[in-house]
């Protein structure tokens, strides 16, 4: 890769959200900012090489949008008051982006972005399609690769829930302080969708664990912490994130087989990655230390993965520290998977006993990791002819074809009675 | 301001129970209550425009007039089990108040509440 074809990539990672953010608030129209964002990068594309990188990559792509859009609008007769405003200004300015207070303005319009893609009135794949392609540039037929749907598909997808946010004004805000935990909150659970999809997915057999997205989410939520540095729930997101992505070479066996966590080859984990997911499990300790509001979900969600990356070995994991934080994730969500998780730990501290009488409990008779847990706790406690139907039944339910793989070995592995 | 179609939906088998749907009297006057204090609400605030409840589905004439005469059906338009019970039409800043008032109407009135923008000005 060249020097410039580095700093166009750069600049896409770093300056697409913020182009299409600083657009969409000028003519007030999500097309017209994703188009001219997009134009803005083709033409640099062709002309960065010819003529250099310019000095401030940034300023030029906003420069370039503002001036593309501007085109478009005078082009197309139909136009609505804030476009002629925009339109108005430019022929006495010049097209260039308004300087005043241009950094924390246009901090503020990236979470607008944010805010309006994870919008609660829009379907949950269409904020998922939205934020990956207005915020983090992802093309559409990424997107679609991404998600295995066809093209044409995610194209519409993504045009609809454009068209609805015009439609039904969606406004283009931050939300008030009341609304904004709630909201933040819808933004980090499409962020975490992202992230999964990428760390267990669903439907792609051939890449059971997907780097793109994972690295793609963690990305995503780097920039919402930037935007939001005192959110504890983004701090939380974020560490849990990095904690589950050290792990991901060892995840997956050289014969695509899901890897347990305690069996993981602990020396390939990423120690960079497990050090800055740890420093911020830190400081959130920290801020609830020091009388802050108590920990969501995510940061409780750290917390356990950071348990599990503080020890070399598997042995010395401090089970009694993660079943006390599955006990306050409950009193958070008290649902059956967590509780689910709750016994896998259970079963480590009190034995596989105690754990069964309490996942008998829970009726998730659909999902393949409790028929999965059953499974092995029968194993353990050698009742075979129920654990390997517990473990056909898990195999049936499961999606990923590298858990498939893992489960059908075990099963293979009890004895014939 | 947007203007906004707030209706109520529910359905036709509720309709034939002793209350309408309401679990006893005094829950239904106790909703009646809280819906006239919601649509006070609105108009306190400036953003009611028309607000109304709808009779039985049953009681609707459908009618045709494209044709050389008119052409009139008895009944609702579509046999579907769910109908609108009610409506708001509002005139507010943007999705977000709409989305707002309309968690309160629905807990008002007690019935889902679908929140449709209309065509229209700024």
């Amino acid at each position: 890769m060249t020097d410039v074809d580095d700093a166009i990539t750069r600049a896409h990672h770093e300056e697409w959200a913020r182009v299409v953010a600083s657009l969409t608030r000028r003519f007030g129209d999500l097309d017209i900012a994703e188009d001219a964002a997009a134009e803005a990068f083709t033409i640099a594309v062709e002309r960065w090489p010819l003529d250099g990188v310019p000095p401030n990559p940034g300023a030029w792509l906003t420069t370039t949008a503002n001036r593309r859009a501007i085109d478009r609008i005078r082009r197309e007769s139909k136009r609505d008051d804030k476009q002629k405003e925009a339109v108005a200004l430019a022929n006495i300015q010049g097209p260039d982006e308004p300087s005043l207070d241009r950094h924390s303005a246009i901090e503020d319009d990236r979470l607008r972005l944010l805010f309006t893609c994870c919008h609660p009135a829009l379907a949950p794949e269409a904020r998922i399609a939205l934020t990956l392609r207005m915020v983090g540039g992802l093309t559409v037929p990424e997107i679609a690769k991404a998600f295995l749907v066809q093209e044409t598909t995610m194209g519409q997808r993504i045009t609809r829930a454009k068209n609805k946010i015009k439609a039904a004004h969606i406004p283009y805000r931050v939300p008030e302080a009341a609304d904004l935990p709630e909201r933040v909150s819808g933004v980090l659970a499409v962020l975490f969708l992202v992230f999964n999809e990428g760390y267990l997915s669903s439907g792609d057999h051939e890449n059971p664990v997907r780097g793109d997205l994972t690295l793609e989410a963690i990305r995503l939520t780097r920039l919402v912490r930037a935007l939001l540095p005192d959110d504890g729930e983004v701090a939380g997101l974020l560490a849990l994130m990095l904690l589950i992505e050290a792990r991901r070479t060892a995840r997956v066996s050289a014969t695509g087989e899901l890897v347990r966590l305690d069996e993981q080859d602990r020396g390939s984990w990423d120690l960079a990655l497990i050090a800055e997911g740890h420093a911020l499990v830190r400081e959130r300790l920290a801020v609830v230390a020091g009388g802050g509001p108590g920990p969501g979900r995510y940061q409780i969600l750290a917390a356990i993965n950071a348990v599990h990356t503080s020890v070399r070995d598997a042995r010395d994991t401090d089970w009694s520290q993660i079943v006390a934080l599955y006990d306050q994730m409950i009193r958070v969500d008290a649902s059956p998977i967590i509780r689910l998780n709750r016994a896998i730990a259970v079963a480590e501290l009190d034995g596989p006993e105690v754990a069964l009488a309490e996942i008998d409990r829970l009726g998730l008779d659909d999902y393949h990791a409790f028929h999965a847990t059953r499974a092995d706790l029968l194993r353990r406690l050698g009742r075979s002819g129920e654990s390997r139907a517990a473990y056909d039944r898990a195999i049936e339910l499961a999606e990923n074809a590298a858990e498939v793989a893992l489960l059908t070995r075990r099963r293979d592995q009890l004895g014939r009675i | 301001m947007v203007q906004y179609l707030m209706s109520v939906w529910g359905s036709e088998e509720d309709l034939d129970k002793p209350f309408g749907g309401y679990e006893s009297e005094e829950q239904m006057q106790a909703s009646f209550a809280a819906t006239g204090a919601f649509n006070q609400k609105l108009m306190d605030q400036g953003y009611f425009v028309f607000a109304n409840g709808l009779d039985s589905p049953k009681t609707a004439t459908v009618v045709d007039g494209m044709g050389d005469k008119p052409v009139y059906t008895d009944g609702p338009y579509t046999e579907a089990k769910e109908f609108i019970g009610g409506f708001w039409v509002i005139d507010v800043p943007n999705l977000d108040v709409a989305l707002e008032l309309a968690a309160e109407g629905s807990a008002a009135c007690l019935g889902k509440v679908e929140v449709r923008p209309m065509h229209g000005a700024e």
